[in-house]
């Protein structure tokens, strides 16, 4: 039976919801606010928040200094790339893991994730050695291979709980219908993993988007996505907030916009099989 | 169209595409500062001037340092021009990873470079990086302020004055502390200043057997200076002030003093800026009468990684940027308070440069530092508030971090030198040094 909630009690829950949504929203929107400020509306105290003289000059000077098109689309080009690759290689992998498991595969799954573990710093130089050998240094293909090989794990583990709830009794009639293993996965398995295929996909698009030490590290004139495009304008000696601000709004704009949009589809997918 | 407009347009193309190709480009990795971003400004004239295209990777100067010590070492060769500093300089020259600059042309005028400046950016008498701007390190106070506490500062002060200076100037009620000083982790952060700061006072790193010395008494009676000053006189959380924190601090009129790089003379008396920009006056940085002061030096300067295939396009832009010309290029267009500090000799002879109200003190603090005799005992290192080994970077860090936990309230000095004592010797036993 379901439990009645007192209405006082809902109200609760909304303000709680909506104080927490907004103190995780708080930084942001202080990024966006100082983005209009001068330098030093942006550094004063007591802080100014809403009544200031509202300018776009940062926003003139960050488009004056840097290409900001150039590296909007390394950074769609990496993000998006690592994730399709990413998800061509888990589907069939995560469909193995669910629908055919070895004695095996929870210790594949668990030594997977455990790559996660590592800190990146660790594995700088051999990474580094072997993009010089294969002459991968600052460019967009190696930064894909990279990120994607970084999100694999995850997305492979999202996939594989998100196949885990589809009855195998339905890939069962398809074959016994004389499917192929090809239109097994591609007609029945994928349309009805479409909001867990969508969900994965956008979080690491987020992922790879927001990804800050391979895509510094790797990069230097050329492949710069907006991780670059931020760390020039960060400075431990000389205030440039707002205009730092106003290169972390533009960089952080298209992807959360997109965020925006797909907010649904994100918070059921990540929800995807919790409570059962 | 006839055959021969055809043919004369079919070789102009080719002309142009000739020479297109023929067009260096060369990549430069530098640090997003005022400075630096000024010179990208006017690179196009440098390729007007020459041909040669110019690649920028501009990062914060942390990224940056990991970035271009990653490349180097692997010789990457992603840049033909590395901005680093005086901490880099010496040993990568010296692992011979950069071109040597023994070549420059006469009208470079080599000699012109500060000698301070010179003599850190080069190892056994070579010249491995040239200086685009330098800095060293002193006091700019609130003149207002200094009066009103009915205290003259002088020119040289001494520590006990800085402390007496900075109690009279405190005043809490209305959010004025007497000195702002850097108190944040980090080797290049408060790991700098106290390091400066613990020469004046007799201190120093290591002995000449590379034996930590943070078991002396110099070394305890920097700390607990400091620390007793900042408690009495310094801003609420300073463990956590760098550069940053202080300079907002200052602008905002809420320090009587503040102690950092002479590059920040520019921003306090900047009107646009600056709250306090008519009431700064500037000295020396402090001493204890043992004949060292506790200024640093620091250049940021553009060097060659061995290797690169655009060796002489890159010395090109290194004659150019470190130039006079380009000086008075940037005077001539921003005014001489806004030209790159620090780095010649002549600059300082300029009577236009003379009247900026910073220039005299800014030099004389440079003079004054001497990286080859940092301490008053003898030391093994080259460097003030660094030791040029490669070692020292993560030592001075994980030092630091001891140090601002006591800034923070959350140790004792007594155990803050221990345990630096006792990281500084482990990491010298394991490089071998001891």
């Amino acid at each position: 039976m379901a439990r009645a909630v007192s209405s006082r009690r809902k109200s609760i829950n909304t303000a709680l919801a909506w104080g927490i949504g907004l103190i995780i929203f708080f930084p942001i929107l202080w990024t966006i606010l100082t983005s209009f400020k001068t330098e030093g509306q942006a550094i004063a105290d007591p802080p100014v928040f809403l009544f200031f003289d509202w300018t776009l000059e940062n926003y003139s000077i960050v488009q004056d200094r840097s290409d900001y098109m150039r590296y909007l689309w390394n950074s769609v080009i990496i993000a998006g790339g690592s994730t399709l690759l990413g998800i061509i290689i888990a589907v069939p992998a995560a469909w193995s893991m669910a629908f055919v498991p070895s004695k095996r595969t929870k210790d594949i799954l668990m030594w997977m994730l455990s790559t996660k573990m590592l800190p990146a710093v660790g594995v700088l130089y051999p990474i580094y050695l072997l993009f010089i050998k294969l002459g991968l240094l600052d460019s967009l293909f190696g930064l894909v291979i990279v990120l994607m090989l970084i999100n694999l794990p995850i997305i492979i583990w999202m996939l594989y709980t998100y196949f885990k709830e589809i009855p195998g009794e339905i890939l069962e009639a398809a074959r016994m219908d004389g499917a192929s293993l090809k239109s097994e996965i591609l007609y029945v398995l994928t349309p009805m993993a479409i909001p867990g295929i969508a969900s994965t996909i956008l979080l690491n698009v987020i992922l790879a988007w927001n990804e800050a030490f391979w895509t510094l590290n790797l990069t230097a004139a050329k492949a710069g996505p907006l991780t670059a495009f931020i760390a020039s304008y960060s400075s431990p000696e000389g205030l440039f907030y707002a205009k730092l601000s106003a290169a972390s709004t533009m960089a952080i704009a298209p992807i959360l916009i997109l965020g925006w949009f797909s907010q649904k589809q994100l918070v059921r997918g990540l929800t995807f099989g919790a409570v059962k | 169209m006839s055959m021969k407009n055809v043919l004369g347009a079919a070789s102009a193309v080719a002309m142009l595409a000739a020479t297109a190709a023929s067009a260096e480009t060369i990549t430069i990795a530098t640090v997003n500062n005022g400075d630096m971003i000024r010179m990208q400004g006017y690179t196009d004239q440098f390729t007007a001037a020459t041909g040669i295209d110019v690649e920028w990777v501009t990062l914060e100067e942390n990224v940056l340092r990991q970035r271009v010590t990653t490349d180097i070492t692997t010789k990457g060769g992603q840049f033909d021009i590395m901005t680093i500093g005086m901490y880099e300089t010496p040993i990568w020259g010296a692992n011979g990873w950069l071109v040597p600059l023994d070549n420059m042309s006469a009208e470079y005028n080599v000699g012109d470079i500060l000698p301070a400046m010179a003599g850190g950016l080069s190892h056994d008498g070579t010249l491995y990086a040239a200086p685009f701007y330098g800095e060293s390190s002193m006091i700019m106070y609130r003149t207002d302020l200094m009066e009103k506490a009915g205290l003259e500062m002088p020119d040289a002060p001494s520590w006990s004055f800085v402390a007496k200076a900075a109690r009279a100037m405190t005043d809490r009620e209305n959010d004025i502390n007497g000195i702002c000083l850097r108190g944040k982790a980090g080797w290049g952060e408060g790991g700098a200043f106290i390091t400066a700061m613990s020469n004046s006072f007799g201190a120093r790193w290591f002995d000449e057997e590379w034996n930590a010395q943070f078991d002396t008494r110099e070394w305890s009676d920097t700390l607990n200076f400091f620390v007793n000053m900042m408690s009495d006189s310094g801003p609420a959380g300073y463990a956590t002030n760098g550069f940053n924190e202080n300079l907002s601090l200052f602008q905002q009129g809420k320090c009587g003093m503040w102690i950092d790089a002479t590059v920040a003379a520019s921003f306090v008396t900047n009107p646009n800026d600056s709250t306090v920009a008519d009431k700064v006056g500037f000295a020396l940085a402090p001493d204890n009468g043992m004949g060292v002061r506790s200024n640093w030096l620091w250049a940021w300067a553009l060097a060659i990684p061995a290797g690169t295939q655009k060796a002489d396009a890159a010395k090109q832009f290194i004659e150019w940027s470190t130039s006079n010309e380009y000086i008075e290029l940037v005077a001539a267009n921003e005014g001489w308070a806004n030209v790159p500090p620090g780095a010649r000799t002549s600059l300082y002879e300029n009577p236009n440069y003379k009247d900026v109200p910073f220039a005299q003190m800014t030099l004389d603090s440079i003079l004054s530092a001497d990286p080859n005799n940092s301490t008053v005992d003898p030391s093994p290192y080259v460097g003030i508030q660094f030791a040029a080994i490669p070692e020292f970077a993560g030592i001075a860090t994980e030092v630091s971090q001891e140090f601002s936990a006591v800034y923070a309230g959350q140790q004792s000095v007594e155990d803050a030198l221990a345990k630096a004592q006792a990281i500084t010797n482990d990491a010298m036993e394991a490089a071998g040094y001891r």
